[in-house]
């Protein structure tokens, strides 16, 4: 490898301090983000968040207010594409992009789509046309590999046989596999796909889900995608960014960042309450101005919390992750459908997994401790000391404090929840569903045995 | 019509006759005063009111016995014929239509022959033969191939690149210039100065194209028009260069490998041993504009197996697409306007050496509407509907020419060609509600995999500019 390729040789675009503002909007604000070589990087964010902007600035369409896009090729070759024309970031630095709202060539062939897309070697070879009109060997050759090179596209997206049709013609999923075809006949490294599976069906996206892990692992192109499906998000990609209002929020492999409660806040929003709340832990932590509290509540808001508990904040996220993410990651190696799946029939299948295993006998009177709580709610923590369950991934410290409210302060509580508790426990939550998706009674019933094995202070000095 | 009413209340002939009769009640009410009534001052200066009521009711009858007829038969039988249309097998008419190109270029070829032979037997001598068909040559086959020519070469900006140009005849009057003022101040011949035109045309469109490089649809078209404005301004102001209006006469004709086209001894006739006559010069400048036009379309057809025709068809589809693919769309578009431009060069010297005088009356906005038409009318991009487009458009007018017949009718003062843009635009009308995506809507893809079948005209896009 070349010297050049610096600090950092797996990564194939360095997104540096990004800032782009439409007037008084900022779109994407101080981003910073890096996308590793033949890699699947997707950019995920609420309807908003300004993932397109950033496409649009690492393909050249926009040109960025601030920020250092460097994007570095196999032969060591850099290139700053903020500084570059949209065109030339295709035919030299080989980025590919696709677009949203599909852009084919709808008036010509299938097959013509991916010759123009091979319009600057055939452009070489045809002798700037001139060489090319004259009828040299030179272009009829390359102009044959070219449809041959299309062929092998179209072999891979399953539409040789519609290769003569007009591309308008196509049903939507296979226009946004020409597209992909279309944008891989560039040659690129870097592959950019915005909402490839929008509008999908599951089939569909099952079959792109495959086609793209097929370009990573047989071109060796990194891909960098934006998605709303996170079903395929979350089965294909090796890296996760989260934007949200134009900021970073999360950053890391799928399981991290689809259980980190800022992402969570982002993506289901946070209760009217919880701002209060939030406002209120601002103030403690000595902000005054009420709307600068405010503006924190998404993402800064969880740093003040933090902050303000420093006694939590320690074990809340950091000492949790390894244990936890090992675990998780062995759950999704093993039905990564299923659990795509239960996302959208959340409460059923949850339902009964907690049936099947019968648990402690808890049964008390619910309306004991405070209507509408769980049945084995405790007026206060045994032994004066609660656990902390906020490492539990999905609680966050607002949701802590919630449960803590309602009487719940043990794991052994939440591994004992029945349906009926679940459903208490989500309404008050405002929970749909997600306490059975991410497996808390599961996650509490291990920490709870682990509390029993090895004494509690132990744990929480030991952040590891 | 009561009767008629009474047996068949609901039969086509029934409302034929009603909206017959109705059509000539509303023609009646329109030219009752227009045409009924025509004002003329007398010898003593004195407005005399003169009725024609005659010319009247010819006007009434066509408009009644018209919509009769409409109504009565021709919208019938379309409609039985489409829908005989769809159950019939279509193999009959595409293997005529595949064949169509090679017919009317073999006709095109022995052409000015046929003519001679035919007016030959008709008059009985070969002078008359002669004489006879320099109108037909000329007028109809010289004619309408400048403008399938410029047509042609106007489809690779518009037809293939999408961009709307309105003010093309500027280059053509770039080519004629070129040709008319290079020859007669240096004295260079037709040869020489055709390619040269070319260049000089093709790098008016260059600088055409940048200042429009930024702008799409209607503003192209307006900057374009302004361009063609801007031109033939220049050459009416520039007297000392051009001679203004007076335009620039004596241009030399055009020579065969030297032989001039002249009565004298060293002339082709003389050298031939023919018969003295000017159809020789017409027949050499049609076989001439024949090959020109060839070459437009040898070319547009090879370009669009090239990277840059694939490029341009696809600006005119989605530019941003482009752009994402790494195609260059700022030599992509000036590339489309040069090509463009010099095909209109190459037409402008010829049409100087054909006629011998420029002058700037032969370039005003009309001929570059006329020459867009022609590319609308045709379908956009298809040379073989482009050229029958011109046929009917320019061999149209001319006809009108012909028909002495309608004299009897509207009387001796009535003169066919003054309703030549009447009929041109009545005739865009109707073809465009027939056809709305000209004659031949159908693009033909440049490449293939298994079969070469031909993309419907609903597909494509006309360009944003």
């Amino acid at each position: 490898m070349v010297s050049e390729v610096q600090n950092n040789p797996t990564a194939i675009l360095r997104v540096e301090r990004l800032s782009m503002k439409f007037g008084g909007l900022i779109a994407i604000n101080d981003l910073n983000f890096e996308a590793k070589r033949g890699a699947i990087t997707a950019l995920i964010g609420p309807n908003g968040a300004g993932k397109t902007t950033v496409f649009n600035c690492i393909t050249g369409f926009y040109k960025p207010t601030e920020g250092m896009l460097t994007m570095t090729r196999q032969n060591g070759e850099e290139y700053l594409l903020e500084r570059m024309a949209d065109f030339v970031i295709t035919k030299k630095a080989k980025v590919a992009r696709t677009f949203q709202n599909i852009r084919l060539f709808s008036g010509l062939t299938v097959l013509e789509n991916l010759l123009v897309a091979q319009h600057n070697p055939l452009m070489l070879s045809s002798g700037f046309t001139i060489l090319g009109l004259l009828g040299f060997p030179t272009y009829k050759k390359a102009a044959s590999d070219a449809i041959e090179k299309a062929r092998f596209w179209l072999e891979k997206i399953n539409l040789v046989e519609r290769a003569d049709d007009p591309a308008g013609d196509l049903p939507y999923g296979a226009q946004r596999r020409l597209e992909i075809a279309r944008a891989m006949c560039t040659d690129p490294e870097l592959l950019c796909l915005d909402e490839p599976a929008a509008g999908l069906n599951a089939r569909e996206s099952a079959e792109l889900n495959k086609l793209l892990l097929d370009i990573r692992d047989e071109t060796g192109t990194s891909i960098l995608l934006i998605e709303h499906d996170m079903s395929v998000v979350m089965e294909i990609s090796d890296h996760v960014v989260v934007l949200e209002y134009g900021t970073k929020i999360s950053d890391g492999t799928p399981e991290t960042v689809k259980n980190d409660p800022k992402v969570i806040a982002a993506y289901l929003g946070v209760e009217d309450e919880e701002v209060v709340e939030l406002i209120e832990q601002a103030e403690a932590a000595g902000l005054d101005d009420i709307t600068a509290a405010v503006d924190l509540l998404s993402t800064e808001a969880l740093h003040e919390i933090e902050e303000a508990h420093p006694d939590m904040a320690p074990a809340a996220l950091i000492p949790s992750a390894p244990a936890t993410v090992r675990r998780a990651r062995a759950t999704t190696a093993k039905k990564p459908v299923v659990k795509s799946a239960a996302d959208k029939t959340a409460a059923k299948p949850a339902a009964s997994t907690v049936k099947s295993k019968p648990t402690t006998p808890t049964a008390k009177s619910p309306a004991a401790i405070k209507p509408g709580a769980t049945a084995n709610a405790l007026a206060e923590p045994r032994g004066g000391k609660a656990d902390k369950l906020i490492v539990i991934k999905g609680i966050g410290p607002v949701n802590e404090r919630k449960l803590n409210q309602h009487g719940i302060f043990h794991f052994d509580q939440i591994a004992a929840w029945k349906k009926a508790d679940i459903i208490a426990a989500e309404a008050y939550l405002a929970f749909d569903g997600r306490i059975a998706r991410e497996d808390w009674i599961g996650q509490a019933k291990k920490l709870a045995k682990q509390s029993q094995v090895t004494p509690a202070p132990k744990k929480t000095g030991g952040a590891k | 019509m009561a009767d008629v009413q009474k047996i068949e209340p609901d039969s086509v002939f029934a409302k034929a006759v009603k909206e017959g009769l109705l059509a000539g009640a509303l023609a009646f009410g329109l030219f009752f005063l227009i045409v009924g009534f025509r004002t003329d001052q007398n010898i003593r200066n004195e407005l005399v009111l003169n009725q024609r009521w005659g010319l009247l009711a010819i006007f009434v009858l066509v408009a009644g016995i018209g919509r009769f007829l409409l109504t009565a038969y021709i919208t019938p039988w379309s409609e039985a014929r489409s829908k005989n249309k769809r159950a019939a097998v279509e193999k009959e008419q595409s293997a005529f239509r595949k064949s169509f190109p090679k017919i009317g270029l073999g006709l095109l070829l022995i052409y000015p022959f046929l003519v001679i032979l035919i007016l030959w037997a008709y008059n009985g001598s070969i002078m008359g033969g002669l004489q006879g068909s320099l109108k037909y040559v000329d007028n109809f086959g010289i004619q309408i191939l400048i403008y399938v020519m410029l047509a042609w070469g106007l489809n690779i900006v518009v037809g293939l690149a999408g961009l709307l140009d309105l003010g093309y005849v500027a280059f053509y009057a770039v080519g004629a210039y070129s040709y008319a003022l290079l020859s007669t101040h240096f004295g260079l011949s037709f040869w020489l100065l055709l390619p040269m035109a070319g260049i000089f045309a093709a790098l008016w469109g260059i600088m055409l194209g940048f200042p429009v490089l930024r702008l799409r649809g209607d503003y192209l078209a307006i900057v374009t028009l302004a361009f063609g404005e801007i031109i033939r301004l220049v050459l009416i102001n520039w007297t000392v260069v051009t001679k203004g209006t007076f335009g620039i006469s004596g241009i030399a004709k055009a020579t065969l490998f030297g032989i001039p086209f002249t009565p004298g001894p060293t002339g082709f006739a003389a050298l031939l041993g023919l018969p003295n006559s000017g159809v020789y010069y017409k027949i050499f400048l049609y076989y001439l504009i024949l090959l020109l036009a060839l070459l437009t379309a040898w070319v547009t057809i090879r370009l669009r197996r090239m990277p840059i025709g694939r490029a341009w068809e696809a600006l005119r589809e989605d530019e941003i697409a482009c752009r994402s693919l790494g195609i260059n769309t700022t030599t992509t578009k000036l590339t489309a306007f040069a090509t463009g431009a010099m095909f209109g060069g190459f037409a402008g010297s010829f049409f100087a050496a054909r006629q011998g005088f420029v002058s700037p009356e032969s370039f005003v906005f009309l001929e570059s509407a006329i020459i867009l038409a022609i590319v609308v009318l045709g379908g956009m991009g298809s040379l073989v509907g482009i050229a029958i487009a011109a046929a009917v458009m320019i061999g149209g007018t001319e006809l009108l020419r012909e028909l002495e017949f309608l004299k009897r009718i509207f009387g001796p003062d009535f003169t066919p060609e003054l309703y030549r843009m009447l009929l041109f635009g009545l005739a865009m009308i109707v073809v465009m509600v027939w056809k709305p995506r000209g004659f031949v809507g159908n693009r033909e893809p440049s490449a293939f995999l298994h079969k070469r079948k031909m993309v419907s005209s609903e597909f494509t896009k006309e360009g944003h500019g």
